[in-house]
């Protein structure tokens, strides 16, 4: 009888698998992907080295000496670990990460823009006490731009009344909005002395969002031609909520993770954050292989740094508050190890 | 969680040269490995070192780029924060936009 090996689900509890088992995840979860997506498999040295990275009970695991990769941090700290500065010095200093975010739990663009000055003032602050890069990072989020929150008619309502072209356009105007209110939110934190603006979560809201976000992109990088630029998206696939938007010619809905990059770095972006969801009911083997399969013909023209997003629900990491460092710690494994990752 | 992916395959950040390999990556966009040469290559260290807490706390100390402050090593006569960033800028070539912020208002 086949041992049991102790490991977690997609949701994050804990459940016991035999190496058979997990081999027929892993297995599953690379055939889907590359169904779905339009891909190669992976080979079966890549499937051979995620079997010894997931087939075993290890409490943690990690890469080789040398082979550390850059841990940016969207998002940093907890907001409630005494102040705003004091969170972005424990990340630099007790955590170690390599670049750290300041944001606020708003995370959107729209939303910082009525506070803006004085997330600029905390940036300013930051920079005198922090060493590290200190980057500022919010959603696109366009979706707050449709009513009742926003000014335009609301496209999720527009669309079901078979209203396509009004939602189309309600669509086009929000993401031109947006475009304005990042670089307006950017240009006060370069004021202030951000090293980097990210703009997070990308196509969360679909086609537009994206568009909204490569187009700030290129107009961010236009005036500021040393600031680091992230863009880190918000699932495997863009949704066409719009469905005919293009950019640079390329239609915008279906784009995969490889087509995102081509379009992220041609806009000047200095990383790109290639993201695939975690599916709850499945192991984080299977996840795993998923989102590797996913992501590798990105690694294969990247021509700027890749960060794969790794980090509750997303990247092989489970779907909770609280991730099991054994599970994070093999997602990390895998993606710097199997896919050269330059960072996280 | 990020404490996790820190120790599992985190450079190190400050402690060690992981945000001088960020700098490179965000301001000249270059990738990894590219990055890793260039800052080892400007330290005078391996690729290796740059990840190492003990090596990298002596070239650190040399180039004036700045140490962590804890309980067992404190620096006030080094630079640290932002003036270690004037040293990194100059030691990296490359603008770091606070410390061009900095020398504008104080009219360096």
């Amino acid at each position: 009888m086949e041992q049991k090996i102790a490991t977690r689900m997609g949701d994050g509890s804990l459940v016991e698998m035999t190496r058979s088992e997990i081999k027929d995840d892993l297995e599953a979860g690379t055939q889907l992907a590359a169904k779905k997506a339009k891909v190669p498999e992976l080979t079966q040295d890549e499937l051979d080295h995620l079997l010894e990275i997931y087939a075993s009970s290890a409490r943690f695991t990690a890469v080789d000496i040398g082979d550390e990769v850059v841990l940016s941090n969207d998002g940093t700290g907890t907001k409630y670990t005494g102040s705003v500065g004091m969170d972005l010095q424990v990340y630099e200093q007790v955590v170690g990460v390599d670049i750290v975010e300041l944001w606020q739990t708003d995370y959107s663009y729209k939303a910082v823009k009525t506070n803006v000055h004085h997330e600029a003032q905390w940036m300013k602050m930051a920079q005198m006490l922090l060493t590290n890069p200190v980057q500022y990072g919010a959603m696109p989020d366009l979706g707050r731009y449709s009513a009742p929150d926003g000014p335009y008619p609301n496209w999720s309502e527009l669309l079901p009344l078979g209203k396509i072209d009004d939602a189309r356009r309600s669509q086009e105007e929000a993401a031109a909005t947006l475009v304005h209110d990042i670089e307006f939110v950017a240009d006060h934190l370069v004021e202030a002395g951000a090293d980097g603006i990210d703009m997070d979560t990308t196509g969360a809201a679909g086609d537009c969002d994206f568009l909204a976000a490569l187009q700030a992109c290129a107009k961010l990088r236009a005036k500021y031609p040393d600031l680091g630029i992230e863009i880190g998206m918000a699932g495997e696939f863009v949704i066409g909520m719009h469905g005919q938007v293009t950019h640079d010619g390329v239609r915008l809905a279906g784009l995969w993770p490889k087509a995102q990059l081509e379009l992220v770095q041609k806009a000047g972006a200095s990383i790109f954050g290639p993201c695939v969801n975690v599916n709850t009911g499945k192991s984080t083997a299977w996840n795993v292989a998923r989102a590797i399969t996913i992501i590798k013909p990105c690694m294969e023209i990247a021509e700027i740094p890749v960060h794969v997003n790794v980090g509750m629900g997303v990247g092989a990491v489970p779907t909770c508050a609280y991730p099991p460092a054994d599970a994070t710690s093999r997602a990390s494994k895998a993606f710097a190890e199997i896919l050269k990752i330059d960072g996280y | 969680m990020e404490g996790a992916h820190a120790h599992a395959a985190g450079m190190g950040g400050h402690r060690t040269a992981g945000d001088l390999v960020a700098r490179m990556q965000m301001t000249r966009r270059m990738r990894l490995k590219e990055a890793k040469q260039y800052v080892a290559g400007k330290l005078g260290c391996s690729t290796r070192d740059l990840s190492d807490p003990i090596a990298m706390e002596t070239v650190r100390q040399d180039h004036g780029i700045g140490n962590l402050a804890c309980t067992s090593a404190v620096h006030p006569a080094e630079a640290g924060m932002i003036e270690a960033k004037f040293n990194i800028s100059k030691l990296l070539d490359i603008p770091i936009n606070s410390v061009e912020r900095f020398k504008a208002r104080v009219g360096l």
